[in-house]
């Protein structure tokens, strides 16, 4: 579940209370405020939509965990699945470019690993 | 045109699409090229809402030429598929998708080491950002956050509009159309499947408001692997597991077959574990950038999944990798009621999938195709229905109750979920405890039906609490009536495949639930 938006990281553009697509988060005065936890259903979408990265979604989908924002803003965690789908500014990155078309050779690859007796 | 007083914003299109996912905007760009006005309302936001945005679709992708490589295909899938597809089906599936992907302008498809575009598969978040792109670039309105609670049906009993409420802006919503298509997608009952959570089955209620009927309703029960306490049920990687008992000792797989059956039945015995120390090194360097959720969890949680054994679970797909939903009767997937087509996860898959699972491909093909089908069709019958009246708002439970009593949602979501999720009941099934789940779903749903109302933000909890229950009561019903073993569908008490069930099994109603089976017919056919 969302966890956590880092305060210092955000600029209130609402972004994330747009997309979340359970409606867990209200504009606030400031930061937009974490409403309805229990509704998150751990998608991570508004990490990917957060410009900033300035959102933590907790892995735990059963239960809220509470994580410290100093702790998560020092862990190389913010922005991480950003990044890796290359999206918006990182869309040139070389490393991160789209290579989900593989998928299908990697189940091949499984299914002639098992005919080998080598899973 | 709209209007907006006492906090309703009322709209007027030739075709309303309900749900903003793969099928409701394939089906809304095809209504637009065939030049109707376009209305898509979702009930989160169009472009991160449903099951596509979070899992990278692959589409059943096989080249027209030479012409005996589909041949190939769909004799295979009329083989797997136990009888239950068609041919026919399957052909135009096929050619609409080949046609239809490279058509997506907005998606920046991926080019292979020789340099040969990859339209086959998508990642989710990028696809359906383009397939808003698409809707918007041609002009389809889009009210986002805007759940739809209940069809508007017209005199003449064709349906004409929807309504709902608007989550963020406040107040109500009314579409005053020519036809609606249902894209609402399945319903895994509220399961921690990855991005299901706005699935609950919404759409079946409504068609069945309107007198629709359903197919396949039975075919429930597949269920996919994840790290326990997680929603990450993307597959791939899970192609490489060793799955561990609680005293360490391998669980065997059979090869090629189901992994749930057997892994079910070790999750009844005690706690599962995994690890993937069988995926090869070049495979582990690419899966971030070939599926960049699947490793979210372990990261955060601190686990080298190669390295370290993590418990893992089930999560129940119902619907969604599941077969059944809305009957459809036509070439454009109208249903059985005049005005009223259903997309995508709404309407039954058999067609293409049969008794099988569509898994990834058939069902994104699906989705693409049936959209667009609908689209086609509702415009079609837009344009030949003069009035725009409002029509007469048909939602009954949670909205029209005999008396208003508090009703314990989470407690008969609960119901719901133990007869639809629980292993032992759902993937095992036997005909005494499907019999003994169906009477006791019956006995819910009139408490539901005649005591429930919602109001304010509750009014959509307990709407969708009322669409799993029903939904699950034609499941059960169905499954109940398919007294034999077919395809995913497994009796542990009729194993047998019987030729007398090789037809559909059609299920509907709501304060009584039918169940008729074309069995009979099937039987003079075969003497």
């Amino acid at each position: 579940m969302i966890a956590i938006i880092v305060e210092d990281r955000c600029t209130n553009c609402n972004a994330c209370v747009v997309v979340c697509p359970t409606n867990v988060l209200d504009a606030g005065p400031g930061i937009p405020v974490i409403a309805r936890q229990l509704d998150c259903q751990t998608c991570f979408m508004c990490e990917l939509y957060c410009p900033h990265d300035a959102i933590y979604v907790a892995p735990d989908c059963d239960h809220p965990v509470t994580v410290d924002a100093q702790a998560i803003a020092g862990s190389g965690l913010l922005g991480e699945f950003r990044r890796l789908h290359g999206w918006d500014e990182w869309a040139d990155d070389p490393r991160f470019t789209n290579e989900h078309w593989q998928m299908e050779q990697v189940f091949l690859r499984a299914r002639a690993m098992a005919q080998a007796g080598n899973m | 045109m709209s209007r907006c007083q006492d906090d309703l914003l009322e709209l007027t299109a030739d075709v309303l699409v309900i749900g903003g996912g793969l099928a409701g905007n394939w089906a809304a760009a095809a209504a637009r090229r065939a030049g109707a006005s376009v209305v898509l309302a979702d009930k989160g936001y169009c472009g991160t809402s449903g099951v596509t945005a979070t899992a990278g679709p692959g589409h059943w992708w096989i080249p027209p030429d030479p012409a005996d490589l589909r041949e190939t295909a769909i004799a295979a899938r009329r083989k797997s598929g136990f009888g239950l597809n068609d041919a026919g089906w399957m052909a135009r599936t096929l050619a609409k998708t080949w046609e239809s992907l490279p058509t997506l302008e907005t998606y920046k498809f991926s080019k292979d080491e020789k340099g040969a575009t990859q339209y086959r598969a998508l990642r989710g978040p990028e696809y359906m950002r383009a397939l808003r792109q698409q809707s918007e670039n041609l002009g389809v309105e889009i009210l986002d956050h805007c759940p739809g609670l209940e069809l508007l049906q017209r005199a003449d009993g064709t349906i004409g509009g929807a309504q709902g409420i608007r989550r963020q802006a406040g107040g109500r919503w009314r579409v005053n159309c020519g036809a609606v298509i249902l894209a609402t997608g399945g319903t895994s009952f509220l399961s921690r499947l990855l991005g299901s959570h706005t699935n609950t089955g919404d759409g079946y209620l409504m068609a069945a408001e309107a007198g629709a009927d359903f197919s396949g309703m039975e075919f429930t029960n597949y269920y996919t692997v994840a790290a326990k306490g997680s929603t990450m049920t993307r597959s791939m990687s899970y192609v490489f597991a060793t799955y561990y008992d609680e005293d360490g000792e391998v669980i065997p797989i059979p090869a090629g077959l189901d992994t749930s059956r057997p892994l079910a039945a070790a999750l009844l015995k005690g706690r599962v574990y995994c690890d993937l120390h069988k995926t090869p090194e070049d495979i582990r360097a690419k899966v971030p950038i070939i599926s960049p959720n699947f490793l979210l969890p372990f990261h955060r949680w601190g686990i080298d999944p190669y390295r370290q054994r993590f418990e893992v679970t089930l999560h129940g797909e119902g619907t969604i990798r599941g077969i059944g939903g809305l009957r459809i009767t036509g070439d454009n997937c109208e249903t059985s009621v005049p005005g009223l087509y259903a997309a995508g996860d709404a309407a039954t898959r058999e067609l293409v999938a049969g008794a099988i699972s569509g898994g990834g491909n058939i069902n994104s093909a699906w989705a693409l195709s049936s959209g667009q089908w609908a689209g086609e069709g509702a415009a079609r019958f837009a344009s030949s229905v003069r009035s725009r009246a409002p029509g007469r708002p048909i939602g009954q439970a949670g909205l029209q109750p005999d008396s208003a009593h508090t009703i314990d949602l989470r407690g008969a979501l609960a119901i719901v979920q133990g007869e639809m999720l629980a292993y032992d009941r759902n993937i095992f099934r036997r005909g005494d405890r499907l019999l003994r789940t169906t009477r006791l779903l019956d006995d819910l749903w009139k408490v539901v039906s005649a005591h429930a109302l919602g109001e304010g933000e509750g009014i959509l909890r307990t709407r969708e609490t009322a669409a799993m229950l029903a939904t699950a009561r034609w499941s059960a019903a169905s499954a109940l009536a398919r007294d034999e073993s077919r395809g995913m569908h497994r009796r542990e008490d009729k194993p047998e495949t019987d030729p007398r069930f090789a037809g559909s099994i059609v299920s509907g109603g709501l304060d009584a639930v039918w169940v008729n089976s074309a069995s009979s017919q099937k039987m003079e056919l075969a003497s």
